[in-house]
């Protein structure tokens, strides 16, 4: 995308500056996370099941709490993209849906029209933008990662809301990454499961057009390849 | 006719239109833009599908410029 950076990077300066190896590296670190907040508790109620057969009620609930740990984490993320209550008039919605109309395609119309949310093809995969944060679904398009982020004015129509994140998602993606805050990094289906319904249909379609930027990423890693490789010598032709 | 809008509590707020071989209209358009960026808005304008630029100065050639607030991590 464009040269310039974000000007709200100054604003967070002390973040490193987000690129794709160190979101694969956020991301390895979230279900690293993950998975030490339930081994132990997995753990604990094999253990506790085979020392004392009569404490399976607790070794339940440390199952219990094994499950409920990484849901939580995906509501969260999740949560970036719920819808609230705007205030601004129906006639400034109406507005600014118009303007956010304008600024993207017939598609990611109709899509916003059915859940609330807009669909951007980027660099660093599939973003669905919403009015007060992101998901966004990396190429391949099983992990997620979702971003809270927005403009402080609450009195702005969603439609506006939205049109602020496209248009700086657009100048400066990377910085954009930056800027805004990871809710939660990990499965896709943990989070649509946490989505409300009329908006998962928005990550079905960003998990697709991930997949095709998957796809387009293994293309031009396996062209880069062939040309690193050396040439193949057609040894008959040695004298 | 080139445009320039703020985006606002009313949706948008058409602040300035102007033409290219309308010099008076560009200097109020100009002065409009300079306003809008003293009051802490950036300027943004469409460069292609998926693509946008942030601009500090008037572009006169371009259809549409937008004026947004900054974002920030919530």
């Amino acid at each position: 995308m464009a040269a310039e950076p974000l000007p709200e990077l100054a604003a967070v300066h002390w973040r490193p500056r987000v690129d794709a190896r160190r979101m694969r590296r956020t991301d390895a670190l979230w279900t690293a996370t993950t998975v030490a907040h339930v081994v132990p508790f997995v753990a604990a109620a094999v253990a506790l099941v085979l020392v004392q057969p009569l404490a399976a009620a607790v070794s339940l609930a440390a199952l219990a709490h094994a499950w409920v740990i990484p849901e939580l984490y995906a509501q969260r993320g999740a949560n970036v993209v719920r819808r609230k209550r705007s205030r601004a008039t129906p006639d400034a919605e109406q507005r600014s849906v118009g303007l956010l109309g304008d600024l993207v395609g017939h598609q990611a119309r109709e899509l916003h029209a059915t859940t609330g949310l807009i669909l951007e093809r980027g660099r660093l995969g599939a973003w669905l933008v919403g009015p007060a944060g992101a998901l966004l679904v990396r190429p391949g398009g099983r992990r997620v990662l979702c971003y809270c982020v927005g403009v402080s004015d609450p009195e702005l129509p969603s439609g506006d809301r939205i049109a602020h994140l496209l248009l700086a998602l657009r100048s400066d993606e990377r910085g954009f990454a930056t800027v805004a805050n990871l809710a939660f990094s990990g499965a896709r289906w943990r989070v649509r499961r946490r989505l409300a319904k009329e908006m998962r249909p928005a990550l079905d379609a960003g998990a697709a057009a991930a997949r095709d930027l998957g796809r387009l990423d293994a293309g031009r890693r396996n062209q880069n390849a062939g040309r690193d490789r050396p040439a193949k010598v057609d040894m008959g032709a040695i004298p | 006719m080139s445009r320039l809008i703020r985006m606002d509590q009313t949706g948008h707020t058409t602040l300035a239109q102007w033409r290219a071989d309308d010099p008076e209209a560009i200097e109020a358009a100009v002065r409009a833009f300079r306003e809008e960026l003293d009051r802490g808005y950036f300027a943004m304008v469409s460069t292609g599908e998926g693509q946008a630029e942030q601009v500090r100065e008037l572009p006169v050639d371009a259809e549409l410029v937008i004026m947004r607030l900054p974002i920030s991590g919530g």
